[in-house]
């Protein structure tokens, strides 16, 4: 069963592929220079508690992404 | 001739762009470094070429004014050297393609070559060239390999005509590119790899966090303290003392030369600390005391940055940095300031917008005490034992932590998110950590000597005049009332706005308890930015700015320095 849900939720060391991002223009602008977009698998690799940021690995890079526009990404797995 | 260096943080173009130009600029491992538009010369087909190294960007289309100014930049161009990191071909191709579109004379470099191959990459780049249509060369900057190959091939770059394409369609070809011309080798988790997730989970990376804090607490004392142990002290008092001594027995004749050269004598000698001339204060504070502290912080902060700790320190700490209106990547800038405010402040420019600048700028201006202010309170304070030294540095972490959560309820606006690229951990050439340092230490030398010079003689001069009597009379009840300090040390205030260095020596022949040398330090540290960071401050904000920083800091420095006085008589 594929289950969508934002990457807030994925559990940390597990892998995900992005579906969309929820955002305004800006937001998903920035995303996407940086290669975070639709149809990339992306494993979360750890989260910050109390609202701190959660870091992906995409390909070899690694990111760091502030709690509220970690919530406008939605993947599926 | 213009040449231009473009790609994506932290690829490595500073590097390359020493490796040019000769020009040796500040590369390290996070994306950021660069925050100015750097020039320099090289030789281009048998020509005189300027080349600019641009901040690094990740698109030609996003909206922010930094980009906008590398764009304009890009048009001017009569070649175009892409940058590219290797080991993320498919992020990289997104500014390449773009440049394609733009139709400039282009040339790739894929950099870092020497990274792809443990990091299970492999790249074809003949069918790259063929799908780009432009030549692209291998690269390792940190060894120059590939350069001397790079300008050959440049020579191939040719201006073509622009074309538009949707994004759509570029991430498309893209994927294209990537699948003919890369292949990428499931490796398993590394040594590295695992260390460097371990830094960002809280649960392994808050460990490790204050063990690096620890370990460079240690490492700078160690150092700093044997140079002046063994190196500086020695030198001075049995090599430099006696031709002095010498030199100040020649002058006697001549009070007025042998005051502005040697200074007073202090029971009949010449006394480093005391004295005040140029020859004696004026060499032994910034050789012998700052000097040792700046070589020792700043060979710890370029091992941290070359290897990449710093943004995964950032990711620790973007919970609380939001608290201050700002979000974790403004722990760099503030990180930086600890050697010295300017690049502190200069380095703000990593952050989005002006509210965040302005209050990290204000908290580094007040809250983080440069190396040059830190050595001098560790020798003036330490004096009446370590623990005086830790009420200071408590003291000052708790102003920065307060000025931060009140600054960001008093202005306007919101902490935009963190969104930053964690690079991977590199073990830099010892080498290269070495030119750094040399780098920062001449830079030192250069800016910090004359101003010291100069905040000596003007002192002197003010004291012949007797220019500071009269200040220290208007200022006593605040001097002496508030903060319980001898009226004098109001010109160590004044003097703390040409350097906070000399300020704080100029606290040393007050014969402070240990309590008004608290004080004091509290004080320095937070009052008047010296000089060279008041004006980076007033180009970077303007005229309004700076009146509210001055308001702020007036206010901060005289409520601290009295609840401090005021709980130490307390406590007693």
């Amino acid at each position: 069963m594929v289950k969508q849900f934002t990457l807030l939720e994925l559990k940390d060391g597990k892998s995900a592929t992005i579906l969309r991002i929820d955002g305004g223009r800006g937001v998903i602008g920035k995303l996407i220079a940086l290669g975070i977009r639709p149809g990339k698998e992306i494993r979360k690799v750890s989260s910050v508690f109390g609202r701190g940021p959660v870091t992906i690995r995409v390909n070899s890079a690694e990111f760091a992404i502030g709690f509220g526009m970690a919530g406008k990404i939605i993947v599926e797995a | 001739m213009n040449i231009v260096l473009v790609g994506n943080p932290n690829v490595g173009k500073s590097v390359i762009f020493s490796r040019i130009t000769g020009v040796h600029v500040i590369a390290s491992n996070y994306p950021g470094t660069t925050v100015e538009i750097t020039k320099g010369w090289t030789k281009y087909k048998e020509e005189k070429a300027q080349v600019i190294d641009l901040p690094g960007i990740y698109s030609l289309e996003s909206l922010s004014k930094a980009d906008e100014i590398a764009v304009s930049i890009l048009k001017e161009a009569d070649l175009v050297i892409n940058i590219i990191d290797a080991t993320n071909l498919e992020r990289n191709l997104n500014l390449t393609l773009q440049l394609i579109e733009r139709g400039v004379p282009l040339v790739v470099a894929l950099n870092l070559w020497d990274e792809t191959k443990h990091r299970g990459v492999e790249i074809d780049i003949k069918k790259l060239e063929m799908f780009l249509n432009v030549p692209v060369v291998t690269t390792v900057g940190i060894t120059g390999e590939g350069i001397k190959n790079l300008f050959e091939r440049a020579k191939e770059a040719k201006k073509k005509d622009s074309f538009t394409r949707s994004e759509d369609h570029r991430w498309e070809e893209i994927g294209k590119i990537v699948d003919n011309s890369q292949k990428l080798y499931h490796h398993h988790h590394t040594f590295r790899q695992l260390l460097e997730e371990a830094s960002v989970k809280p649960i392994t990376g808050f460990p490790i966090a204050l063990l690096i804090l620890f370990s460079a607490f240690k490492v700078i004392r160690f150092i700093g303290e044997g140079l002046i142990a063994y190196l500086f002290d020695p030198l001075f008092n049995n090599i430099y003392l006696p031709i002095l001594t010498k030199l100040s027995s020649l002058l006697s004749n001549n009070n007025f030369l042998h005051d502005i050269l040697i200074g007073k004598l202090i029971a009949g000698e010449i006394d480093f600390l005391q004295s005040f001339g140029l020859l004696s204060t004026g060499l032994f504070v910034p050789l012998a005391m700052v000097l040792p502290y700046i070589i020792a912080f700043y060979f710890v902060l370029g091992i941290l940055e070359d290897v990449g700790y710093l943004p995964r320190f950032a990711v620790l700490l973007d919970n609380l940095m939001h608290r201050l209106g700002l979000h974790g990547y403004a722990i760099i800038p503030n990180f930086l300031g600890l050697g010295c405010n300017v690049p502190g402040l200069l380095a703000t420019r990593i952050l989005e917008s002006k509210r965040e600048r302005f209050i990290a700028s204000t908290l580094i201006l007040i809250g983080v005490p440069c190396a040059a202010l830190q050595a001098m309170v560790i020798a003036l304070v330490g004096k009446h034992g370590g623990g005086y030294v830790a009420i200071v540095y408590g003291v000052l972490f708790l102003v920065w932590l307060i000025l931060g959560l009140i600054l960001n309820k008093l202005i306007k606006g919101f902490s935009p998110p963190l969104l930053i690229e964690v690079p991977p951990y590199r073990l830099p050439p010892l080498a290269t950590v070495l030119k750094k340092l040399w780098m920062r230490v001449l830079g030192f030398a250069k800016e910090a000597l004359p101003v010291v010079f100069l905040g000596i003689l003007v002192i002197n001069i003010f004291y012949y005049f007797k220019v500071f009597d009269y200040i220290a009379v208007v200022t006593a009840p605040v001097i002496q009332g508030l903060l319980g300090l001898p009226k004098e040390a109001v010109v160590a205030i004044l003097v703390g706005f040409l350097r906070k260095d000399v300020a704080v020596g100029m606290l040393s022949p007050l014969n402070l308890t240990a309590q008004q040398a608290v004080v004091g330090s509290i004080v320095l540290a937070m009052f008047f930015p010296c000089i060279a960071s008041f004006i980076i401050f007033l180009k970077e904000f303007g005229i309004k700015a700076i009146i509210k920083l001055t308001l702020i800091m007036f206010i901060s420095a005289i409520v601290v320095g009295s609840v401090v006085n005021i709980t130490f008589t307390f406590l007693k």
